[in-house]
Formats: structure tokens, C-alpha cells, sequence
């Protein structure tokens, strides 16, 4: 592996053109071009205040609470349909060119990154304006630290998934349909836009195997990250302990625990799932 | 000599699907068994030493591109290990690595990222790149609305201009208009001239006798023939003609041997001849047993049509070598001749007057027609003139 990363720092540069020329193609010819990215997170605010006026939604700032979790899973969601796709999309440079593969998956993730970050530029700048703007409840940052740590998680668990689905898909065409089934199952696995709470006070009445369903539930990794993320950006606004419950009141330390499982096994994913794709690399220009 | 390119026991097996299994409900139901292996490279070793240029020929389907692919790591071999020392540059396709939706200036940093140079190093290069390949007025300009010529000169400007210890170039030479052509061979040139690597696969064998100092024959995936361009491009062509059963190589009794062939233009050239120049074919004989009499003769064939464009005998011609019993020398003159370029072979024989075959070397020299400027050539006509009065 070593060997094989200095490979892929030579490369950065080819990394960063990547990344730009995605950004690019996809941006250009559309007269907004980047600002298409943010529209997206702007709408959902705009869209989810105006339901949550009209419907009375008994979950309190639900716009911020929906976003501090559907921003993680659009980033992992566009990293793998990205990804699968990557290799072949750029078939005319696998075919072609000599560079470490690694970096299509990679650079599929790299785009996904900068929408993210803009989007969660947008949030933040929402939670401070509109809580300072409109004297809400006041600010709860102690839990805000979980925040670059659950972007750990989220990144190294993306990039190691894509990995796969990227050298998947190069033999089989169908892992690209696949993804998308399995992503909306996982959509509503996830605790995104229902409360994590509700899923807890059910599950944990209900025993499989000597086990609760509560513990079962959270062997979904994109659970718990997006559970992080509720808890860094959410609590900010709704503190755990005040008023009804809705993200479930774990102890901090127990979900920063929880975390740190899920990035050690996202690490060791990222490993396996590196060295599987660098291995079925050499045969990509020929299967192509 | 130190070694620049160490190819080491090569060897690629690609799988070939009869149909291949793209799904994976196809590649539930469709067995193992119905992939065949194909061999593209066995078991190929050869070193190219630090400076030399390389050609590498062989038919269609040799492995060629294959091997070259393989050292420029856009495939990994099956089996083997090739090193190589500094910056290498691949040449496969003219255009590949271009994106069309990126604009002249974009894609140079693209493709000079993938030869591995950093945005500061490209920017130091970048208007040179754009010099050599004249296209200053379009470097903002989207590739997609670049003409393939275009594509072309831009990807071997990047290409050469990254500063790569080693080149290769696939058959990419052949694109272009005639005077990028040219500038694309000076170039190829300064970089032999600068003690830099080359590998060159191409068809054109007349590029590989004009520019290579060394040449590699594939076969089926192994090396064939490994030595001078002279030598490989022969050996080539022979295997080539070695399909046609009445061809064979090198035949005879031997009582009387052709021990020596030069070939020589009237400028001196060996093994060459310029249009409009006369050629001299130099024969030297040699018995091993004293014969009465024997002839001589010669043949030209083009390589490219096959077809003879001069022969001669001496007994045809109306000589006679008389009795042979030492070392004789034979001279045929061709006076100047509106030669077209390319590439001939040369056929010398050697017979009884009965017929007996003394000893025949058939299409075993090599004699290069260079491609001239339309200026320089002239017409070996004489205009005739007429006078009217009206």
C-alpha cells in the first residue's frame, strides 16, 4: 500500500483536474453554474419551513433538522451513483492514459465534497442567521466538536463504499440499477426525515435473538453518522434533554463511541475495498 | 550501456467472452467455462538501452500494441515486470485524454497532469506547447470544436514538451498533414539527438529503417526477431511472404554462392536511392566447385504491392560470366529512374545456364525510396517545343 500511495500523491495534480473538469462539465453551459448546487439546499429550507407552517409538524426547527442529515446522505448517495459510474465514463481515459485508477472513484467523491461543502455552507449560515436574526432559543455548542468528527466518518466510509461500487460496476453493469434500489431502501433505514427518537421507543420494546432492535438499527454505519450529525448541527438549535425528545438521548460519549467503531471498521473497508479495486484496476482497460 | 526499459518475462492473457457476461444475472446463469483464454504476449523479455529508439513491428494481433501498453502501465501484465527509469510519455491515440467539453487551455493542464507534471511546471511550458502546435488562436476554445488535425498537433505538443526521458508513440505519427509530419519526426529526432528513449510501434516500416536504431519483431505474442531495423524489417518480411508457399527465403545448390550484395545510389547512399538517381546493385560471387557458366539476375519488388518494378539477367542483358572458378564481381546499373518512395526488396539469384538453381536469396535487401519534397523533384522529361506562324 505504500508504494501505491506515494503513486497516488505523485498524481494529486491529476486528482484536482479531475475534480475541476467534473465540476466544470457539469456546471457549464447552465448560466447559474455553481449556484445550482446551493439552489438545492435553499429550496429544501424554503419548501420544509413553508410545509412545516402550514402542517404543523411536531418536530421544532424541522428544516434545520432534516437537512443536518439528508446533506450526509446526499453526499454519500452522489459519491456512489458518481462513482459507479466513474470508471466507465472515463473510458477513453482508462483506455489511454496511465494514472493510478483510484483516482476516478476518488475524483467522483472530490465533486461530491464540494457540493457538500457548499451546502453545508448554506445550512450553517441558516442556523446562524436565522437563530441570531430571529432571537430563537439561543445557541448549544458544547456538542459541536462531533461535527469534523462525524465528517471523518462520513468521508471515510463514502470513499471506501465507492471504491467498490466503482470496481463493481466495471463487470457488472447492473450494480449501477442495484445502487439505486438499495439506496432508497437505505433512505428509509436512515434516520433522516422521521426522528431518530420515535425509532429508539419502538425498537427497543421489540427483542431478536436476545438482542434489541434499538442495537440492530444501528448496525447501519449511515445511521449513526447521521445520527452525528443531528447531534453536532440539530442540538445546536434543540438541545438533548430540553422539552420532548427527538434525537434519542444517547449519552455524548456512547455515540461518540459508537462513531469511533464505525470509523475503525470504515477504515478497515476502506483497506479492503482500496486493495480489491486496485487489483481488478489492471483488467479495467481491457474490459472497458 | 545502461538499460532504460527492462521488459522481463512479459506476458498478458486476456479472457475473451463469447458473450460476455455484462450483468450479473448473465453471469449467474452463463458458466465459467465459456471464456476462453487468449495469450496477446508470452513470455516477451528484451532491454532498450538508454537512448537507443526502438521499433517495434510486427502483423496485426502480434502484441504489439499490447507490450507498449503494458510499459506505459495502461494494462497490467499477467505475468512479468517491466522497469523503466525517469519520466515516460505515451503517445497511443492523438486526442486521448482530452475532454471535449474543456477548453485548448484546460486540457493542456489535464494531459500534462496525467505525464505527471504539476500546474507550475505546466505553466512554464504551456506557451511553447501552444507555439508547436499553432494554435494560439484557439487555446479557449472548447476541443470539441477542435478538427482532428488540430487534436492531433495539440497531443503531440503536450507530449513532447513534458520533458519525458522515454516516448512512446503508437502509429500516431501517421496523422496529420505532411509538414506537421515532418516537424513531428525533427522533433523525434532532437529527442534521439538529447540521449532520449524512444519506442516507436508503427506499420510504416520505412519510418522504422529511417529513425530507429533498433527494432523488435512480434509474433503471436513473442519475440520474433530482436536486432538492426535492416535486419527485423527482412525478417518480417519474409515471415510475411513465408505464408505464400512458393516463397522460400534462401535456396540453392551452392556450387557458386552470392557471397556479398551492396546496393548503392550514384550519390553513394547505401541502400537508398533518391527519385531521378541512378543505383548501382554490386554482386559478388564466389565457387566452391569451378562451374562452365552462370547468370545473374536481380529483381526489385516493392513492398507494398509486391510486384517487381525492375528486373535483370546477365544472360538476358547479353552477358557472359564465362567459367567461374574463384571470386567474380557482377555490377547491374539502373540509370536514373523516376523512383516512387517507399520501401523494395531486393531478390538476387544466381543460375546455371540449364536452369539449376546455383543459389537464390529472394527479397533479402532492403532498398529505401525517401519521401522528397514536391520542390526539390524534377521531372526526368525533356519539354519538346513547336513553333506555328499564324
Amino acid at each position: 500500500m505504500g508504494p501505491r500511495l506515494r503513486e497516488l500523491i505523485a498524481h494529486r495534480e491529476v486528482l484536482v483536474n479531475l475534480v475541476r473538469k467534473e465540476l466544470k462539465v457539469k456546471y457549464t453551459a447552465s448560466v447559474l453554474g455553481a449556484v445550482w448546487s446551493l439552489l438545492n439546499p435553499v429550496m429544501f429550507l424554503a419548501v420544509f419551513s413553508l410545509v412545516v407552517f402550514v402542517l404543523d409538524n411536531n418536530v421544532p426547527d424541522f428544516p434545520v433538522f432534516l437537512l443536518s442529515g439528508l446533506l450526509a446522505w446526499n453526499f454519500l448517495a452522489n459519491s456512489l451513483q458518481a462513482g459507479a459510474r466513474s470508471v466507465i465514463d472515463n473510458a477513453n481515459l482508462v483506455k489511454k492514459m496511465a494514472f493510478p485508477r483510484e483516482i476516478l472513484p476518488l475524483a467522483a467523491v472530490g465533486v461530491a465534497l464540494f457540493d457538500f461543502a457548499l451546502q453545508s455552507v448554506v445550512l450553517l449560515l441558516y442556523i446562524a442567521v436565522y437563530f441570531v436574526g430571529f432571537s430563537g432559543p439561543g445557541f448549544h455548542l458544547p456538542e459541536l466538536w462531533l461535527y469534523p468528527v462525524v465528517i471523518a466518518v462520513l468521508l471515510v466510509f463514502t470513499t471506501a463504499l465507492t471504491f467498490w461500487v466503482a470496481a463493481l460496476n466495471v463487470r457488472y453493469r447492473d450494480v449501477g440499477h442495484l445502487l439505486n434500489l438499495a439506496l432508497l431502501v437505505w433512505f428509509w433505514a436512515t434516520p433522516i426525515v422521521y426522528q431518530g427518537w420515535l425509532v429508539q421507543r419502538k425498537l427497543e420494546t421489540i427483542h431478536i435473538l436476545g438482542l434489541d432492535a434499538w442495537a440492530l438499527y444501528l448496525l447501519n454505519p449511515v445511521a449513526v453518522i447521521v445520527l452525528g450529525f443531528q447531534r453536532a448541527l440539530y442540538s445546536i438549535v434543540r438541545p438533548v434533554g430540553g422539552g420532548d425528545p427527538i434525537l434519542p438521548p444517547m449519552d455524548l460519549p456512547m455515540l461518540a463511541g459508537i462513531l469511533l467503531l464505525v470509523l475503525a471498521a470504515s477504515v478497515v473497508l476502506l483497506f479492503l475495498s482500496w486493495r480489491s479495486f486496485f487489483n481488478r484496476s489492471g483488467d479495467f482497460a481491457e474490459e472497458l | 550501456m545502461t538499460t532504460a526499459i527492462r521488459i522481463d518475462g512479459i506476458s498478458k492473457m486476456f479472457r475473451l467472452y463469447r458473450e460476455r457476461p455484462t450483468s450479473l444475472k448473465q453471469r449467474l446463469l452463463v458458466s465459467r467455462s465459456r471464456s476462453e483464454e487468449f495469450w496477446a504476449l508470452r513470455d516477451v523479455s528484451f532491454d532498450i538501452a538508454d537512448g537507443s529508439s526502438l521499433g517495434l513491428i510486427g502483423h496485426n494481433g502480434s502484441g504489439k500494441t499490447t507490450l507498449l501498453k503494458c510499459v506505459a502501465g495502461i494494462l497490467r501484465p499477467t505475468a512479468g515486470t517491466i522497469r523503466y527509469r525517469g519520466r515516460l510519455a505515451a503517445l497511443l491515440e492523438l486526442g486521448a485524454g482530452f475532454h471535449p467539453d474543456l477548453t485548448g487551455r484546460e486540457n493542456v493542464y489535464l494531459n500534462a497532469s496525467f505525464l505527471g507534471l504539476s500546474r507550475r511546471e505546466t505553466d512554464r511550458i504551456y506557451d511553447d506547447v501552444v507555439a508547436f502546435a499553432e494554435l494560439e488562436a484557439f487555446m479557449d476554445n472548447q476541443v470539441k470544436f477542435y478538427s482532428s488535425g488540430m487534436l492531433v498537433r495539440l497531443g503531440f505538443a503536450v507530449a513532447v514538451h513534458v520533458d519525458p526521458e522515454v516516448l512512446l508513440i503508437d502509429e500516431v505519427l501517421a496523422v496529420g498533414d505532411e509538414s506537421f509530419q515532418r516537424r513531428c519526426l525533427d522533433r523525434v529526432r532532437r529527442f534521439q539527438s538529447e540521449g532520449r528513449t524512444i519506442v516507436l510501434v508503427t506499420h510504416a516500416l520505412d519510418i522504422v529503417r529511417e529513425v530507429c536504431d533498433e527494432a523488435v519483431m512480434l509474433d503471436h505474442g513473442k519475440v520474433y526477431a530482436v536486432g538492426s531495423p535492416d535486419d527485423v524489417v527482412r525478417t518480417l518480411r519474409h515471415r510475411f511472404l513465408s505464408d505464400d508457399p512458393l516463397f522460400v527465403p534462401e535456396e540453392g545448390s551452392r556450387e557458386v554462392e552470392i557471397s556479398g550484395v551492396a546496393i548503392e545510389s550514384d550519390a553513394g547512399v547505401r541502400d537508398s536511392v533518391r527519385p531521378g538517381e541512378g543505383l548501382t546493385i554490386t554482386v559478388d560471387l564466389r565457387a566452391d566447385v569451378a562451374v562452365a557458366d552462370a547468370a545473374v539476375s536481380f529483381a526489385v519488388v516493392s513492398a507494398s504491392s509486391n510486384h517487381p518494378v525492375i528486373e535483370g539477367k546477365t544472360s538476358l542483358l547479353g552477358v557472359s560470366l564465362g567459367p567461374v572458378d574463384r571470386k567474380k564481381r557482377v555490377r547491374f546499373r539502373i540509370p536514373p529512374a523516376p523512383w516512387a518512395s517507399g520501401t523494395y526488396f531486393v531478390s538476387v539469384g544466381l543460375d546455371s545456364p540449364d536452369g539449376r538453381l546455383f543459389h537464390v536469396q529472394t527479397q533479402h535487401y532492403p532498398l529505401t525510396v525517401p519521401e522528397m519534397d514536391h520542390i526539390a523533384m524534377k521531372l526526368p522529361v525533356r519539354p519538346t517545343v513547336e513553333v506555328e506562324d499564324l
